[in-house]
């Protein structure tokens, strides 16, 4: 009994961070933006978080600057993309390449040439007899609520989706798709930071260059897996999570399987699920097209 | 004209240009209140540029806008909207898998507090419209799920449901079959009883002269004037619309069948979705006679054409060409067992835009003998050959060998790839959609070449989504319909709504 509470908080606790990155990514590509660059957003996230928590003490404060931070590198990525009609892969791979850099430069020059934080506060978990939950495991829960309502029960999502599926067709509607993509490109951004610090002020308590490895990559898959809808995307990353989880129970044990092994389970997974999946699952029509105005 | 409160909408002078290119050159537009007025032009005359200005997704650089005697300054899309002006675009402006209610309220939803959707009442708005106009829609069925004519009164719906009074139609009918059209042109009647004006863009003349009260004809983005046509002829608006007496019929010696040249038989293709696009589709076409595949847009045309022409794999069936197997070979077996084609899309399939024209006029035969030696091609030969083409068919501008492809107008895009087809002196030529955006002389000119390579004997396919193309080159009509061929005609022995119903999936009695 212990073992599967003790299975559940850690898939909980994990899929965290993957939860707010596959947010982000389903928001951004429902309004036909493909942003590869969550990755390098979540790893911005993550330092903006342990600084601005260790220098102010408040945790919360690192999570809401890592939200802004967030937004800010995808800022670029909606100038490039949608301003600019770039390629969106390349401009999200350009992110990607540069936010760990940025990242690492300002560790560097935050904290006197280390190149991890120091301690930082963490923020609250909520701990009952037999488990415990970092409260951004609460918070993400509520956001993916929170983006379901509003893409399929408010005007603002049906504006979102149109635009991901027929962006000509919402302009001759007079919507502005300029504005909806940049809207959801700068809230995918800040969800992406969101991911970034639960993972530096939640999970572990200070940054490091590893604290953020392919999360944001798993994070996309998991949008795809789970149908660019935000409830799949939020029980795709359990699933992840659950992988992840695996990874350090059997670790911790008796088994035979080498640790280097155990730890491809999550990325194996992502692999075996795109494979089986991406076939069967269907993009927003217009996502990863810049639009135009006046090409039909 | 003079500017009246009779008119509900007047632009007068209009000129817009794109760079150095000026698409409308003062252009005038009268549009009566409650008549149906139509805009006639070939293709690139500018109508539709006119309308996209009317409808705020242009700014024109001279010329004014009225609506019922007062000037207006249209700026974007929901200022025409405001002055209650609605435009039906030629490609649906609708999101696939929405719902008809969705997509009719997109950008003016009906909404509870902070933007949460009331769908209920929506519904009931929408309802209401459906019921006014009596409409033939369901209001809760996904776009994908209904045909294209309900996606065209979802179109018109969209417009009336933000009070639009004058709709603007963009080449309504192309993708519509017979019956739709005359639906259509019953809503549009029904429309002008209920108080509203129509503008309808077009290039199709018969429909003119049934839905219309007045036309307007651009030509090369000048105005030409306006017509009443009551009192006008087919022939008439023809001529003023190309500046030329045009030959709308297809002169043809009666056909001279020989061996059978394509043989199909129970052919099957599926599409990359997995889904059936040709099934067990059967089809004889005769070396000296041309078949004609008439079928709305879907119905499995690209599916049959990419399997005859090998670029996608069959499922099950044969392909015969002149008794020799070509089921499931590549692209060069094809091209060397004597099939050439003009593809639907030439900007895809058809030609290498950023090549020269030289270069594009030797795509299937770079490898022949004649053209290189060794590994490398030989260039002077090659514009050589390219200026013999050139000559012959007519390809302007004269002495273009060495311009980019993309430089040429469509028309002679066209003339080009069929030049190339018909020099390899084909036993079957496919001609799919030959005619697609081309105006009415380039359009006489595929015509001619057509019935000139039958003559020569060739056995000749051809595919089109425009029904009068297939009835007036054809010598046998064949019917296509979710994949399989539905019906096969002599040429004038079936008419057009005998056709059209078995396109619609109906049957004859």
């Amino acid at each position: 009994m212990n073992s599967v509470i003790l299975l559940l908080s850690i898939t909980l606790m994990y899929s965290t961070p993957l939860v707010f990155g596959a947010l982000g990514g389903v928001i951004s590509e429902r309004s036909g933006v493909t942003n590869i660059g969550i990755e390098g957003m979540m790893v911005v996230g993550a330092v903006a978080a342990a600084a601005g928590s260790y220098f102010s003490g408040n945790p919360w404060i690192g999570f809401i600057l890592a939200g802004i931070c967030g937004a800010i590198v995808a800022l670029l990525h909606a100038v490039a993309s949608v301003s600019f009609a770039a390629d969106q892969t390349i401009s999200g791979v350009a992110i990607n390449m540069l936010a760990p850099g940025i990242a690492l430069f300002a560790c560097r020059q935050l904290f006197e040439g280390a190149a991890m934080s120091p301690i930082a506060p963490k923020l609250p978990g909520i701990v009952h007899e037999q488990m415990s939950l970092n409260v951004t495991t609460i918070i993400a829960l509520i956001f993916a609520v929170i983006m379901w309502f509003v893409l399929y029960k408010t005007k603002w999502g049906l504006r979102i989706r149109a635009v991901g599926e027929h962006p000509q067709a919402a302009d001759t509607l007079g919507i502005n798709v300029y504005k909806v993509r940049y809207a959801c490109v700068l809230i995918s951004g800040m969800f992406a930071g969101f991911g970034g610090a639960s993972m530096t002020i939640a999970i572990i308590s200070q940054f490091t260059q590893t604290a953020i490895s392919g999360h944001g990559f798993i994070a996309m898959a998991a949008v795809i897996f789970g149908k660019w809808h935000p409830f799949g995307a939020y029980g795709a990353c359990m699933l992840f999570g659950f992988t992840q989880a695996l990874v350090i129970l059997l670790g911790g044990g008796d088994f035979v399987v080498p640790s280097q092994i155990l730890s491809m389970l999550p990325y194996a997974m992502t692999i075996i699920v795109l494979v089986l999946f991406v076939g069967r699952s269907i993009a927003p029509k217009a996502d990863g097209i810049p639009y135009i105005k006046g090409s039909r | 004209m003079e500017v009246s409160s009779d008119y509900a909408v007047q632009m007068h002078g209009i000129v817009k240009r794109f760079g150095a290119y000026t698409a409308l050159d003062h252009v005038d537009l009268d549009v009566r209140k409650q008549t149906v007025h139509a805009i006639l032009g070939e293709n690139g005359a500018g109508k539709t540029t006119l309308m996209n200005i009317l409808y705020g997704l242009y700014q024109a650089d001279e010329g004014a806008i009225f609506m019922g005697g007062e000037q207006v300054a249209i700026t974007n899309p929901n200022e025409a909207i405001k002055h209650g002006i609605g435009m039906v675009h030629q490609h649906f402006m609708l999101v696939e898998n929405f719902t008809v209610t969705e997509n009719i309220i997109l950008g003016d939803e009906v909404c509870g507090a902070a933007g949460v959707l009331d769908m209920r009442k929506a519904r009931e708005e929408v309802m209401a419209l459906v019921d006014e106009y009596g409409f033939d829609v369901d209001p809760d069925a996904k776009i994908e799920d209904i045909t294209v004519g309900m996606q065209q009164r979802v179109e018109i719906l969209k417009a009336l449901y933000r009070g639009a009074e004058v709709l603007i139609l963009d080449e309504p009918t192309a993708v519509l079959t017979p019956q739709e059209i005359e639906k259509l042109i019953e809503i549009m009647h029904d429309l002008i009883a209920k108080g509203k004006t129509i503008i309808i863009i077009t290039h199709k003349l018969k429909e003119i002269m049934q839905s219309a009260d007045e036309c307007s004809i651009i030509r090369r983005g000048v105005y030409m004037g306006v017509v009443d046509v009551k009192h006008s002829s087919e022939t008439e608006l023809a001529s003023k619309m190309v500046g030329r007496n045009v030959n709308l019929t297809v002169d043809k010696t009666p056909a001279h069948p020989g061996d059978v040249t394509l043989e199909i038989r129970g052919l099957t293709v599926k599409d990359e979705r997995g889904i059936e696009q040709v099934r067990s589709l059967d089809l004889d076409v005769r070396a000296g006679e041309i078949v004609g595949i008439a079928g709305i847009d879907g119905n499995g045309q690209q599916e049959l054409v990419d399997a005859i022409t090998n670029l996608v794999r069959s499922e099950s069936g044969t392909i015969k060409m002149k008794g020799v197997e070509l089921t499931n070979k590549t692209p060069r077996n094809t091209f060397e067992a004597g099939i050439a084609t003009i593809p639907s899309d030439r900007h895809r399939w058809g030609l290498v835009l950023p090549f020269a024209v030289s270069e594009n006029t030797v795509l299937e035969r770079h490898v022949d003998a004649e053209f290189g030696a060794g590994i490398t091609l030989d260039y002077a030969k090659l514009r050589e050959y390219t200026r013999e083409l050139i000559e012959r068919f007519d390809i302007r501008p004269n002495g273009c060998e060495d311009e980019r492809m993309s430089g040429l107008s469509g028309g002679n895009q066209q003339k080009a790839i069929i030049a190339r087809m018909v020099t390899s002196k084909p036993d079957l030529l496919i001609a799919f959609q030959p005619t697609r955006g081309l105006d009415v002389g380039a359009i006489e000119f595929v015509h001619k070449t057509l019935v000139a390579e039958r003559d020569r004997g060739a056995a000749i396919l051809l595919i089109s989504f425009e029904l009068d193309e297939v009835m007036d080159v054809s010598d046998t009509i064949a019917v296509i319909y979710h994949g399989k061929i539905v019906g096969t005609f002599a040429q004038g022995t079936v008419d057009e709504n005998q056709l059209g119903l078995l396109m619609a999936g109906g049957e004859l009695k």
